[in-house]
């Protein structure tokens, strides 16, 4: 008869090193581990909690401007270097590590319209209310030397805007028409026009770079072709566009700040239609920035908040806003996907996390786990009304909130009297316009 | 110089004609806005102009009275006329000269060539330029198209997207621009030179060259795999020899051995038939170890052993048997491997030998077991019969009888087996009864019970009968009386058992009258005090069974809301309608009371109604749950079950609320929905789900590790998007997900002037107009 008996082997328990991780043998049958769904629901609840708990996304604020901030501009290969430019003609180039302004210059007379820095990185342009558009070094001067922009380029009319090129040495300009410019050159290549108002703001298509959005103020956004030399498109919306932004990673969408509070995402292909609303601001929207990642955008409005939309939902899933921030007039989401800044009328550029409750700095693989786990569970019950409630809140300044009911008894009305003239008129007299179709006025080919 | 000049003039006209023709064009329409009134002079004019075709006149400019638009030399025109001018009538008169051939050839070459369209206003050319252009764009972007989607899709997207080949330069480049500097490092480097240690790749002194060269890779696998192999066999080898030698039974060794043995003379045998001459080596072997065997004392009863023996064999049979074993083993291994008759002379001398050697108990044993005597034999195992009986006849009579009754007759041995068995049975049942009811048999007869009396084994009996009997009844009426509704008192047992279940009628009682009561609906605060007058009643009146039921139904009819439903609710006389009327009515109600009977004879709504709700209440009552956690706190397994004070302590159904249709006999309010929960419910299905089953399932599938495997937990809590902290992340790039990019810069595109329009341009503008 064989006898059994408790066997102990140490190859079975013992670990090879002491950095090994301790050999936990598991039953994983389901009977062994009742409750599977209320035990997950509680862990989902605590990690929305503790998400609450945790959001506190303002970093740092950067201060020294002596006007408000009207422009922002990345730097494209350093990540903790960030330019900035303000109404009094002053430009200051920032290090985000250390918070502080490593260079200031006075680049113009009046207004910094527009800032962009080349793709290389070794040299900046600006545009201002002086008619000029200046290319500085990044680098400061030498000692002893003068401040001295390398080219300076005397335009006939005012530029409000600029963006270069992702890949060559050219970048266009907006202010009574689009101008491409080649560096070299003091005259554009070209110049495109569709219309007689003044464009406020032109962006180059990252991805499909010969691509340009520029929109004016007679309300319309229109696209060029800078190959062909030519606009292609134009829609025009309700109210005026401030600024678009290209989608990094989706060559066809852009996204649109409009004054009617409104942000609408393009397909380029497809005009009449936006893809998607975003609606959550309760002033004219300034500016857009995309994250890098593509999935998510920020916006930054009149109404003295940011916000952060998914790219496909209608609502924002973040607002950030301080006491002392007032109207956002620009915005940027840094090249890691982390983390955003904004430049607002009282002369501050502030420094937010992109996901308010992440921690920062370097994770063990254990929390990278927990994380992971946590961000699951609050997916899969964010459809749970308490999980939700607690999720959606959000503490708001009284004047954003009071606005939010009021705008939102003025839709009510709105769509009251929408729904009561449908009722009394003809079937079929009253078309019935989708939210989407609603702000598009017309398409002009 | 004339004919080229009425050439020039021609063509002019023929401008002019086709000018006539767009009737947009207003310059040309001035003349007509003159009217009629000058008629008059237009004739003149025609007239004129007709009369200077001819001869010498041909050079009188024609008088203008006004400023005209197209002055022609020739003055022709087509003002007046209201006609188109054509050209074949002009060419009629040069048909008939000969010298105007030139002129001829010229005019016909302008009648063959086409006319150059108008361009198209600007506004329109330029719609047509950004058509075209879109339409290309809108082609090249939607290239872009899969690649969005299947980034949508992605379960992961790690960002940055392109892979950024890390730089890392092989240790030769880098080994290559260094040089040993300080005495240390030099001193390292001679070392390793010494050494032979290879500084550059591969990594490989000489020696391992050398080795790698000897054996390919190939070989060494299979040298190592039969070395593996023969490793393994050895291993077990080792191991069942160990297992083999463990084994301490005499007998399996002996069985080995002796199988060892057979095995060796099949052998001989064959190779006495393959080879002689080796089996002859054998056999001689064989011859040696037999002498060997006959020189030692071994197996000769000489020993320490044999000895003790052969003292306790006059007693001991098995000593006995000992002994004769060994010597027929010594007999065995001294047999020579002869012809069997050799053995057979053999054999008497070996029992010769035996017989010398053997004390006589021994012998005359041994000669027994070998069987050359019989009778012998017989004798001495009757004897031990003998003196077995001697010894204990009163302790086993009952095997000794059986015996007596197999001999005597095997014609029904079953049936008297079973008899017996019976009666055992009877007997042991008997015992135990009689130990229940102690104090109705005395110590004593338990003792005589082998000579009980006939008739206490029938008495109990019968009583064991009876309360078979009672117990089966009592059965057939619950279950009977499961399925009817109203659950009825027992009735009172026969007057027979009764003084057998005295033993436990108060606590019975007691039970029953709290279900009742459990049954009969709390709201009757008053009856409260009745169990434990009841159980007074029945504590004096034992056997008060039968009065029991009529209390129920007392109860009932003071109490029960379900017979609201079905009894009649006593009318209400009103005093002042006369009695006859009354009647009628009553009559009348009666009757339609009848009616609605006999309609609805076949289907009781009612019961059914009750019987509905009863579930309805039923199914609503909490449920136990168990909550058992096998081997919290104990030991779990197989076979192992939680023990019963855990078990109470988790089995709990927590009391609900009262019902809300508690009062409302002909009322189902249904309770199935839970406000507690529903504030934790998901109350619409969300977007992508298309059916609440799939949700559900979503939500059922457990992603923690608690339930997965490190594994699944992994694959299961991916992130959607993953970023490395502190890279750039760049826009994505055609490169990046595999298409061509543009060869040609954008730039070098924007030289090209767009105001001219090459003719494949044309082309496609061309297109596009007319579609």
């Amino acid at each position: 008869m064989k006898v059994k008996m408790l066997s102990r082997n140490p190859d079975n328990y013992v670990r090879e090193t002491k950095l090994d991780l301790q050999r936990v043998p598991r039953n994983y049958d389901p009977t062994l581990h009742p409750f599977e769904v209320p035990r997950e629901y509680v862990r989902a609840l605590n990690a929305t909690k503790l998400e609450r708990v945790f959001a506190k996304p303002f970093l740092a604020s950067l201060d020294g401007h002596r006007d408000g901030v009207n422009c922002l501009a990345k730097h494209p290969k350093n990540l903790a270097t960030v330019l900035s430019g303000a109404c009094d003609g002053e430009v200051r180039i920032w290090n985000l590590t250390q918070r502080n302004c490593i260079r200031t210059v006075q680049a113009h007379e009046g207004f910094v319209r527009g800032i962009c820095t080349r793709f290389c990185g070794t040299s900046f342009f600006t545009v201002g209310d002086d008619k000029t558009v200046k290319q500085w070094k990044m680098d400061g001067p030498g000692y002893g030397e003068e401040e001295e922009p390398l080219h300076t380029i005397l335009g006939k009319t005012v530029y409000t805007g600029i963006d270069h090129h992702w890949k060559e040495a050219v970048f266009a300009t907006c202010g009574q028409q689009v101008d491409i410019w080649d560096e070299q050159r003091t005259n554009p290549i070209c110049s495109m026009t569709w219309g007689f108002d003044s464009i406020s703001s032109v962006k180059f298509n990252p991805v499909e770079t010969f691509l340009l959005g520029s929109c004016a103020s007679d309300r319309n956004i229109v696209l060029y072709d800078m190959r062909q030399a030519t606009p292609l498109k134009k829609v025009i919306l309700d109210m005026r566009t401030n600024t678009i932004c290209w989608n990094p990673m989706e060559a066809f969408i852009f996204t649109a700040a409009n004054e009617d509070y409104n942000l609408y995402t393009f397909d380029m292909r497809a005009l009449d239609t936006p893809v998607m609303v975003h609606m959550d601001h309760v002033s004219a929207v300034l500016d857009v920035d995309y994250c890098p990642t593509g999935k998510e955008f920020v916006s930054a409005s009149f109404d003295k908040s940011i916000r952060i939309f998914p790219v496909d939902k209608s609502r924002s899933r973040e607002v950030y806003h301080t006491k002392r921030m007032q109207h956002v007039i620009c915005v940027k989401w840094t090249s890691d996907s982390k983390y955003i800044m904004c430049g607002s009328d009282e002369m501050n550029i502030r420094l937010w996390k992109a996901n308010a409750s992440e921690k920062l700095g370097v994770l063990t693989s254990r929390e990278k786990a927990a994380k992971d786990y946590n961000q699951k569970l609050k997916e899969k019950f964010q459809h749970y009304p308490h999980i939700k409630r607690i999720a959606r809140h959000r503490h708001l300044p009284k004047s954003i909130y009071s606005q939010i009911q009021e705008q939102r008894i003025m839709k009510e009305a709105r769509r009251r009297k929408e729904v009561n003239r449908i009722k009394h008129s003809k079937p079929g007299s009253v078309p019935i316009v989708s939210e989407k179709k609603k702000h598009i006025v017309a398409v002009v080919k | 110089m004339n004919v080229n000049r009425v050439a020039e003039s021609l063509l002019a006209l023929s401008q002019q004609e086709e000018l006539v023709d767009l009737p947009k064009n207003c310059p040309l329409s001035e003349n007509e806005d003159e009217g009629d009134s000058d008629g008059e002079r237009k004739h003149q004019k025609l007239l004129e102009a007709i009369s200077s075709l001819d001869g010498k006149n041909r050079w009188k400019l024609a008088e203008r009275s006004e400023a005209s638009l197209k002055v022609s030399e020739f003055n022709v025109s087509s003002e007046g006329s209201g006609e188109k001018l054509v050209l074949a009538d002009l060419l009629e008169p040069v048909k008939t000269s000969s010298s105007l051939a030139t002129v001829k050839r010229q005019l016909n070459r302008v009648k063959s060539k086409k006319v150059v369209e108008l361009p198209l206003n600007k506004e329109k050319i330029e719609q047509i330029h950004r058509e075209v252009a879109f339409g290309k764009t809108s082609r090249v972007l939607s290239k872009w198209d899969p690649i969005v989607l299947k980034n949508q899709q992605a379960e992961q997207l790690a960002f940055p997207l392109g892979k950024e080949q890390p730089a890392i330069a092989p240790i030769e480049h880098a080994l290559s621009g260094w040089k040993a500097r300080t005495p240390l490092e030099q001193e390292i480097f001679n070392l390793l030179h010494k050494n032979k240690r290879p500084v550059t790749d591969p990594l490989l002194t000489p020696m391992e060259k050398a080795s790698l060269r000897a054996m390919s890779l190939e070989e060494a696998k299979m040298h190592r795999a039969e070395l593996q192999r023969a490793r393994a066999l050895q291993s077990y080898y080792e191991a069942k020899a160990r297992r083999e030698k463990k084994i301490k039974s005499k007998k399996y060794h002996k069985v080995v051995k002796k199988g060892k043995a057979r095995k060796a003379s099949k052998e001989l045998e064959q190779l006495q038939k393959v080879n002689p001459t080796v089996a002859l080596e054998e056999l001689e072997k064989f011859e040696n170890a037999r002498m060997m065997e006959r020189m030692s004392l071994k197996h000769q009863n000489s020993g320490k052993w044999a000895k003790s023996k052969a003292i306790m064999a006059k007693y001991d049979l098995e000593a006995r048997q000992a002994m004769q074993e060994q010597l027929a083993k010594n007999k065995e291994l001294t047999q020579k491997l002869q012809v069997a008759s050799e053995i057979e002379e053999e054999k008497g001398c070996t029992e010769e030998v035996e017989e010398l050697l053997v004390p006589h108990v021994v012998n005359e044993v041994q000669m027994n077991v070998d069987g050359p005597n019989p009778w012998m034999l017989r004798n001495c195992t009757s004897d031990i019969r003998e003196a077995a009986t001697q010894e204990d006849p009163e302790q086993l009579p009952e095997p000794a009888t059986h015996e007596v009754s197999e001999s005597e007759g095997e014609e029904r041995p079953v049936a008297e087996e079973e008899i017996l068995l019976r009666d055992f049975e009877e007997r042991r049942s008997l015992r135990k009864r009689s130990e229940l009811n102690q104090d109705a048999e005395p110590a004593g007869i338990q003792e005589r019970k082998d000579s009980s009396s006939q008739e206490v084994l029938s008495e109990l009996r019968a009583l064991s009968q009876k309360l078979k009997e009672n117990h089966q009844s009592r059965k057939q009426k619950a279950s009977s009386e499961g399925t009817v509704p109203q659950v009825q008192r027992e009735e009172p047992a026969p007057e027979e058992e009764a003084p057998l279940l005295l033993q436990r009628p108060e606590r019975v009682q007691t039970l029953e009258e709290l279900e009742e009561l459990g049954k009969e609906d709390c709201f009757q605060n008053k009856e409260l005090p009745r169990p434990v007058l009841e159980g007074q009643q029945s504590e004096r009146t034992p056997n008060n069974r039968p009065d029991a039921p009529k209390e129920k139904k007392e109860k009932e009819q003071l109490i029960d809301l379900q017979n609201l439903l079905t009894t009649q609710s006593p009318s209400v006389r009103s005093l002042a309608v006369p009695t006859t009327i009354e009647e009628l009515e009553e009559d009348e109600e009666r009757d339609q009371r009848q009616m609605i009977k006999e309609a609805f004879a076949g289907d009781d709504v009612i019961r059914n109604f009750l019987k509905e709700k009863r579930e309805a209440v039923e199914a609503s009552k909490p449920k136990d749950v168990d909550l058992t956690l096998p081997g919290w706190g104990e030991w779990g397994g197989v076979g192992l079950k939680p023990s019963t004070k855990k078990r109470r302590q988790f089995l709990k159904a927590p009391e609900g609320p009262p019902r809300k249709d508690k009062n409302l006999p002909n009322v189902i309010i249904s309770e199935k929905r839970n406000i507690h929960a529903a504030a934790h419910q998901v109350q619409v299905l969300p977007y992508p789900f298309t059916h609440h089953r799939q949700f559900e399932r979503t939500i059922q599938t457990p992603v923690g590790s608690t339930w997965n495997t490190q594994r699944a937990f992994q694959k299961l809590t991916t992130p959607k998007v993953v970023t490395k902290p502190g890279h750039i992340i760049k826009p994505i790039k055609a490169e990046d997900v595999g298409h061509q990019s543009s060869s040609r810069s954008d730039l070098s595109v924007i030289q090209w002037n767009p105001k001219r329009i090459t003719t494949r341009h044309n082309k496609e503008l061309k297109k596009n107009s007319v579609g």
